[in-house]
């Protein structure tokens, strides 16, 4: 993995890669998030998952997110990795990590990440069954794009 | 000439990952009726197209040289 910070990789996520992308020394703070694969959902079995994503639009939506979050919240450095391909269960997904100075900022922004990357990046999910396999819509269980788009222009909190 | 990319469901549904498209200029609108009325790719319809990676609304023109990528609902995370 090299020091780039908006990544899409076909091999498992080294968590203390995407951390050591936004350490710094005026940093108090850095807030990680580990999305994993879920063996149940609704009661449902996943055997195993396939991610596919329009990688070099996936990764452009990725920095478009980090400098939002930069916008929102000055002083914060952002590194993101999505795992795409073959994944089984506990497998990591995507790692996002925030540092900022204080800890709330980094918080914040965190979840503003995974919120945004539910709605803009273009990476799919195809849930594997013991009876069937299915593309998954949006995670976020709205109707798909309920404006008629994305929101591209960034949205909450 | 446009090339159309493919992504999840659509893909398999039409057995690929690319589609090339003879035309000058069209709107996203256009081109969207075009996948459903010659390739019979009903989706389109709730998904969102990017032209040259950017999202595109309906209005918009494609052009020659163009790369459109036809987007469902996104799942990542």
């Amino acid at each position: 993995m090299g020091q780039e910070l908006f990544q899409i990789v076909e091999s498992p996520i080294e968590t203390e890669t995407v951390i050591n992308k936004v350490k710094g020394r005026e940093m108090g703070a850095i807030t990680t998030f580990i999305g994993t694969v879920r063996e149940y959902t609704n009661g449902k079995r996943t055997i195993y998952l396939a991610y596919q994503a329009y990688t070099s639009m996936a990764e452009k939506m990725l920095a478009q997110i980090g400098g939002e979050i930069q916008e929102k919240w000055p002083g914060t450095h952002v590194a993101i990795t999505h795992r795409v391909g073959a994944l089984e269960i506990s497998d990591i997904a995507v790692v996002i990590a925030v540092s900022s100075p204080h800890r709330k900022a980094a918080y914040q922004a965190n979840e503003y990440a995974i919120e945004r990357i539910k709605q803009i990046v273009p990476i799919w999910k195809k849930e594997h069954w013991d009876d069937g396999e299915a593309w998954l819509g949006d995670q976020l269980e709205q109707k798909a794009y309920p404006n008629g788009k994305p929101e591209i222009e960034g949205g909450g909190l | 000439m446009i090339t159309v990319l493919l992504f999840a469901q659509l893909q398999e549904e039409a057995r690929t990952a690319t589609l090339t498209i003879n035309e000058d200029v069209l709107t996203v609108n256009q081109l969207k009726n075009q996948l459903i009325n010659a390739y019979q790719l009903y989706q389109v319809n709730e998904c969102m197209i990017a032209i040259n990676e950017e999202y595109a609304l309906d209005i918009d023109e494609i052009k020659p040289g163009d790369t459109v990528a036809v987007i469902p609902p996104v799942s990542g995370g």
